[in-house]
């Protein structure tokens, strides 16, 4: 890396300020704070979808809502938690920190930074209009099989084309990643001293690269199978409904770890800190990192063993996933190793952190129960598989984004937020969340099916707990965004270094962030 | 030229926001015009000059600040990896759909057919009906066709492709040799082989839909025929036309035998267009 | 908050969280667990299950102790020290060893398991199983006669939104047909599966399992029952908008039983194997099976009788998506009330019924119905909720349609 300083075309002075700054600005903190924004929001809405869903599933019987609503809410409740929550929320946490962490002036690739962030409120305005539209959203699951999404109204070309913007900005803003981290290292920073954090998005970026455009593609052979009369899912024409999900799952499955890899980075700055100890087995994480990337893209039709596959096909994807419990074990292993003689305390984003290493063990010891074959017969498409996903995405995902909102708040406006209330989210949220999931682990055995409105009265009783849950953790989301706002207003001021384990590039400037930082590289040893 | 010492970092810029809005009337104006709405083709083309005339602002700046000296190696270095890692996510978005061709050859149509465990499926609903490429399928969908044959007109093409990789390539090295009258004489040759296989693409097209009955929806065949080769046509309408802008560039006296990352990202995206071509021709057209 | 009120707190949630999992155990009427069904392949997958299940507690048994220790014992608050150890190769290759061979010593019984459900030869009664949004067609290949098996009507009308029907009050909840397949006993099924629009997934949880039906294939899925009783399920697989309407019922009788059954339903079959007909009770109609050589078969067809059986045959069969009132759910699922097909030219309403749109729901009756039932199906539409067209369509004109 040879020596560099940063340049700007214009002084500090000359910033835009309100409305225009945020839409034309190239820098990573602006767009990093963006993103974070922008997936709060979306968390919201997504999130008040799924108490849609849970205020119809409290009691058998329809209640509040019409069958075809109740489709679409799971439809757009999952694309906007996908898409606009857990992934921005990556990318903003990515923008704010890599160059933070690897000694850069800024994003390699500034413009294109915002460009790859606007382009995701209007796809969410597209993919969110067809709302209002009288033949309502798409409701055919987010996994869009054919044929039956190929029956939406409307609504169907909206869903594709905001698919598609949302493509392109996960590959652009993922290629700005990958050229920040590949070419805007520090003097010094070698790719075996980069941070966890980094490291996970780096091969996090690789996968959005490599899995994006595919996704493109299936959707548009959906649209010509609508509209222009191909066969790829018709068999009549010599193609197969299946092959979708095929392609889709080739996307889909690497996509879930898009969501969970820069969780493990979180999770591996937060539990050094706080354990005072430097991260166990670093090596090792890097390697099971990439072996979970490499693996996620043999494994994908575990989603498909009800469809009639060869029994040849099923045996391999059943073996190639259980393998994916081996690195993923080694990450929780040397986490907990991490934690062995420190000398633990427990702010807000350890215990986030903690909760994630708890909870999202669990989620992946129900997805190894569904990697078996046989018994997936019996769980696919019950609320057992709604379980273990929510498991590894809501305290694991979601939990790994305020894990990190509580750590890196402070160096963000540079005040503490309030430790109190934060420790109250997050009690709240650790309860809660799992009256809201555990029970339905149950129901899904008990036989249960998932994107149903109603259900047999057995149900009932597990179904009532869980929509309890599911509204205090949504109500718990409320005490966070204030924690947020009013960590943002003001409050006690934060040290340089916040946390007294911390250790990193990102602790050496001052909090909050100048706008500018590292416009000469700081020299790594 | 002088070249900075620092990274450059742009201050703000209002490109981006006009791309987005470009893109979102761009996608509004499809959508609605899909559903039959009158405006929406209009939407849809007001969208798209957007989208133009923000790729044209853009990357006059860019080029701006490029023959201004402000980009020094390491911001070349980051356009170089940027191009690299888009080239790569088109790679993989042609991948779909080859994957949809290998999934059709090596596992629909054979099923239809009743092959592996899909004995009934054949017997039940297809009886008759034989594995066999190319097929539109157990219904014939869209109803007697000719298939496209390897030889003759994408026979020619593929030698035009050919040739035009070896055209750009004595251009790259003309640039390098700083023989600025063979760069441009090379770089003409090759957008010109390139409008003309696009052009004889088009007459291809024509043939087949009027003389064949070969059709975007003659069964899978003839998706997979139309999807794969008016994809790879569009990407090679769009190179020659970022060739064409090259061209102009180099004959306002733009880049250096050392510095012309412009002219060698146009020149790798040539080359990946050329590649997927002969996947297509093999897959597609011969086997 | 202080580290022994931490310590309290954290205590609590554990009692709760065990509390949560392990209260209704204690009442016998809430399921916690998959059932073992009544076939050889589903114990052993309900065994398989309870291996991986149990396997996995003692690993989180081993994980989550080390976690709680450390977090317990290895405190600043305590005085604690920080080590400064960050690797160990020897537990590192200990850690990925190990799980592999926990992972083999699973993988072993599940592909022995996986591979026997997959056997499908020897079967001694083929059934084909069509979804349609949203009921199924069964149709018993060997022996020639089928019929359809929807809601039960009964549960129909209790499920619509605000019915003010209590759930409760209705045995079987969303899990009731009019017509459930029957099959014998100690009988290896083979079920041949399909769907005409979207694609379903018939699942039964105590035959051990489920399989997709696609439109355009056939799978194979097959069980034999060891035991006699009713055995319920449902579609699996999202479907649309009654997807959660779509139950599953399996009668499963002795050999008499079925033989009684079986001769039964081949009496009130004519001629023409291997055609469904539907035997709706709602039915007034006698029909034929094959909807091609029905209409001699309909005596005294009239403007009453037609209306009558034509209305439970809408209810039954177009209701889902028009609704019984005839007012639709715009736009996706027009009026028939007022609709410009339904009180236009008559031909290209019998064309819609019978043909249906391709790339909509709407999915042609033409295979489904006879020519008797189309004909009073649209009689219905032509003259029910105020459209006052006055015309009687005969199933000759159906017929000729065809
Ligand atoms: C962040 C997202 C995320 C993550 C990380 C995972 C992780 C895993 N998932 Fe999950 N999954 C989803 C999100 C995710 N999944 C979603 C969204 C769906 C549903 C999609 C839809 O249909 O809508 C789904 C569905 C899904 C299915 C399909 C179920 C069905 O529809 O029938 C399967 C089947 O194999 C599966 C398996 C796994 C496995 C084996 C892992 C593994 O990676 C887990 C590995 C982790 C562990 C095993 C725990 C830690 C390990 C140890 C402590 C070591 C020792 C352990 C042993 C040796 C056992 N998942
Ligand atoms: C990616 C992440 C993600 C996240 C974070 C969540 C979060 C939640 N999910 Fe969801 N979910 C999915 C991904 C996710 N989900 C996916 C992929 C599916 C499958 C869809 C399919 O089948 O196609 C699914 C499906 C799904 C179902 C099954 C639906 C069905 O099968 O029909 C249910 C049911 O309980 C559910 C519940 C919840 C709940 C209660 C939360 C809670 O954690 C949400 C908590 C948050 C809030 C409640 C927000 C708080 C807001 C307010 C209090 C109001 C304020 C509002 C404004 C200011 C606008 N989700
Ligand atoms: C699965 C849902 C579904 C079922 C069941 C259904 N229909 Fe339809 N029907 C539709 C849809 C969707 C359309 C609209 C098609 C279009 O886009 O024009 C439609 C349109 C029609 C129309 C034209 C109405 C108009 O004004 O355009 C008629 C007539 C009709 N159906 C008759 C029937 C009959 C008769 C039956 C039962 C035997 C039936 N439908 C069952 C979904 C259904
Ligand atoms: Cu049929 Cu769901
Ligand atoms: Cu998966």
């Amino acid at each position: 890396m040879s020596s560099i300083t940063a340049t700007q075309d214009q002084h500090d002075d000359h910033h835009p300020t309100g409305l225009k700054r945020w839409l034309t600005t190239t820098n990573h903190k602006d767009i990093g704070t963006l993103y974070l924004v922008f997936s709060l929001i979306m968390f919201l809405f997504g999130g008040s979808m799924a108490l849609v869903i849970r205020a119809e599933l409290f009691q058998p019987g329809l209640q509040l809502v019409d069958p075809g609503f109740f489709n679409q809410m799971t439809t757009m409740h999952a694309l906007i938690m996908v898409f606009g929550a857990i992934m921005p929320a990556f990318v903003g946490l990515a923008n704010w920190m890599v160059p933070l962490m690897v000694g850069a002036p800024d994003m390699a690739l500034p413009r294109l930074n915002n460009w790859s962030f606007w382009i995701l409120p209007m796809a969410f305005t597209l993919l969110g209009m067809t709302l209002l539209f009288p033949g309502g959203a798409p409701a055919a699951g987010w996994t869009m099989y054919p044929p039956l999404v190929l029956q939406t109204g409307d609504a169907f070309p909206f869903l594709i084309f905001a698919v598609h913007l949302m493509g392109i900005s996960s590959v652009l803003g993922a290629i700005n990643i990958i050229v920040t981290i590949m070419n805007m290292r520090a003097p010094g920073m070698g790719l075996l001293k980069m941070p966890l954090f980094v490291w996970t998005w780096l091969i996090t970026a690789y996968l959005l690269i490599l899995v994006m455009p595919v996704l493109a593609g299936a959707v548009t052979m959906l649209l010509t199978d609508k509209y222009f009369g191909t066969s790829f899912f018709l068999a009549a024409g010599g193609g197969d409904p299946v092959m979708f999900q095929h392609i889709f799952w080739f996307f889909g499955h690497p996509e879930v770890y898009i969501m969970i890899l820069p969780a493990f980075g979180v999770v591996s700055q937060i539990i050094p800190t706080f354990s005072r100890k430097p991260l166990f087995g670093y090596d090792s994480m890097v390697y099971a990192t990439a072996s979970i990337a490499f693996l996620s893209f043999i494994v994908w039709a575990h989603h498909m063993f009800t469809v009639g596959m060869p029994l040849a096909g099923q045996l391999f994807f059943m073996f190639s996933t259980m393998l994916i419990a081996v690195p993923t074990g080694v990450k929780v292993f040397n986490w907990v190793a991490t934690m062995w003689k420190g000398a633990m305390t427990f702010e807000t984003p350890m215990l986030f952190a903690l909760a994630f290493v708890f909870l999202f063990t669990i989620g992946g010891f129900s997805g190894l129960m569904l990697a078996i074959a046989p018994a997936d017969m019996q769980y696919h498409d019950t609320y057992f598989v709604v379980a273990h996903f929510h498991y590894v995405l809501v305290p694991g995902a979601a939990f790994a984004i305020m894990a990190a909102v509580y750590y890196w708040l402070p160096k963000w406006t540079g005040h503490m937020y309030n430790e109190k209330l934060g420790k109250l989210h997050f009690w709240l949220s650790a309860i809660s969340v799992n009256v809201t999931f555990f029970p339905q682990h149950f129901v899904g055995l008990a036989g249960m099916p998932r994107r149903i409105p109603d259900y047999a009265t057995q149900f009932a009783d597990f179904n009532a707990i869980s929509s309890v849950g599911a509204f205090v953790f949504g109500f718990s989301q409320l005490l966070f965004t204030y924690i947020i706002w009013s960590c943002a207003r003001g409050g006690q001021k934060a040290t340089d270094q916040v946390w007294e384990g911390a250790d990193g590039l990102e602790w050496t400037v001052p909090s909050p962030a100048p706008h500018h930082t590292f416009d000469t590289p700081p020299v790594i040893k | 030229m002088a070249q900075s010492q620092g990274y450059y970092v742009p201050h703000g810029s209002n490109w981006p926001i006009v791309g987005a809005i470009g893109l979102f009337l761009l996608m509004l104006g499809l959508s609605t015009a899909f559903n039959g709405v009158g405006v929406g083709p209009a939407v849809a083309w007001i969208g798209a000059i957007v989208v133009i005339v923000m790729i044209v602002g853009w990357f006059a700046t860019v080029i701006r600040e490029s023959e201004g000296g402000v980009y020094n190696q390491q911001v070349d270095r980051s356009f170089r990896m940027g191009m690299t890692w888009f080239i790569i996510s088109e790679v993989m978005f042609f991948a779909a759909f080859f994957g949809a061709l290998f999934y059709a050859r090596q596992m629909a149509v054979p099923w239809l057919g009743g092959e592996s465990n899909n004995f009934f499926t054949n017997l039940l609903l297809y009886p008759g009906y034989e594995n066999a490429w190319p097929t539109n399928g157990p219904k014939a969908i869209g109803g007697e066709y000719q298939v496209m044959a390897a030889l003759g007109l994408p026979a020619i093409n593929t030698a035009i492709l050919l040739t035009s990789g070896v055209t750009i390539t004595i251009a790259h090295h003309a640039l390098k040799d700083n023989n600025r009258k063979v760069l441009s004489w090379g770089l003409f040759a090759t957008f010109f082989l390139g409008f003309l296989f696009v052009g004889l693409q088009a007459y291809e097209y024509i043939h087949a839909y009027q003389e064949m009955n070969l059709k975007l929806s003659t069964g899978i065949y003839g998706s997979t025929f139309f999807m794969l080769t008016g994809f790879h046509g569009l990407h090679v309408t769009l190179g020659a036309t970022m060739l064409v802008v090259i061209w102009a560039r180099c004959l306002k006296g733009h880049f250096t035998p050392t510095h012309h990352f412009g002219f060698e990202a146009v020149a790798w995206y040539w080359h990946f267009v050329d590649v997927v071509w002969l996947g297509l021709y093999i897959f597609v057209y011969w086997l | 908050m202080s580290n022994s009120k931490l310590g309290r707190l954290a205590g609590m949630t554990t009692a709760m969280f065990l509390l949560t999992a392990i209260s209704p155990l204690a009442h016998a009427a809430w399921e916690v667990n998959m059932p073992r069904g009544v076939t050889a392949i589903s114990q052993e997958v309900y065994g398989l299950h309870m291996l991986i299940f149990i396997i996995c507690c003692v690993i989180a048994f081993v994980v989550f102790g080390a976690m709680f220790y450390s977090i317990l014992r290895h405190r600043k608050s305590l005085g604690a020290q920080p080590a400064s150890f960050s690797h160990s190769t020897k537990a590192e290759i200990l850690w990925t060893i190990v799980p592999c061979l926990i992972l083999i010593g699973m993988a072993v019984p599940a592909a022995d398991t996986l591979i026997r459900m997959e056997d499908t030869r020897g079967s001694d009664l083929s059934i084909k199983a069509t979804g349609y949004q949203w009921k199924w067609g069964y149709e018993y290949i060997d022996e020639g006669f089928g019929f359809f098996s929807s809601l039960h009507p009964d549960h129909n009308v209790a499920r619509q939104l605000g019915s003010g029907i209590d759930p409760a009050s209705v045995d079987n909840y969303l899990r009731e047909v009019d017509n459930p397949l029957v099959v014998p006993v100690g009988a290896k099924v083979r079920l041949l599966l399909t769907a005409s629009d979207v694609i379903h997934a018939w699942w039964v949880p105590d035959f051990g399992g489920k399989k997709d039906a696609i439109p355009g294939f056939v799978n194979e899925f097959w069980f034999k029952p060891e035991e006699t009783g009713i055995f319920r399920g449902q579609c699996a697989e999202l479907c649309g908008r009654d997807h959660g309407f779509m139950p599953i019922v399996v009668k499963v009788v002795t050999q008499d039983e079925y033989e009684a059954w079986r001769t039964e339903q081949m009496a009130s079959v004519s001629v023409q194997p291997a055609v469904i007909t539907s035997e709706t009770p709602a039915m007034a109609m006698e029909v034929s099976s094959d909807p091609a050589a029905a209409p001699a078969a309909v005596p005294e067809w009239s403007l009453e009788t037609a209306m009558a059986s034509g209305e439970s045959l809408y209810n039954a069969n177009c209701g889902a998506c028009h609704q019984i009132n005839g007012k639709g759910m715009p736009p996706t699922f027009p009026a028939i009330a007022g609709s410009p097909v339904a009180t236009g030219d008559v031909e290209a309403h019998i064309e819609m019924a019978m043909n249906g749109k391709p790339g909509t729901a709407m999915a042609g009756f033409g295979p489904q119905l006879s020519d008797a039932q189309l004909a009073a199906i649209v009689t219905y539409q032509r003259n029910a909720f105020g459209n006052e067209t006055g015309e009687l369509v005969s199933p000759d004109q159906i017929a000729a349609h065809r």
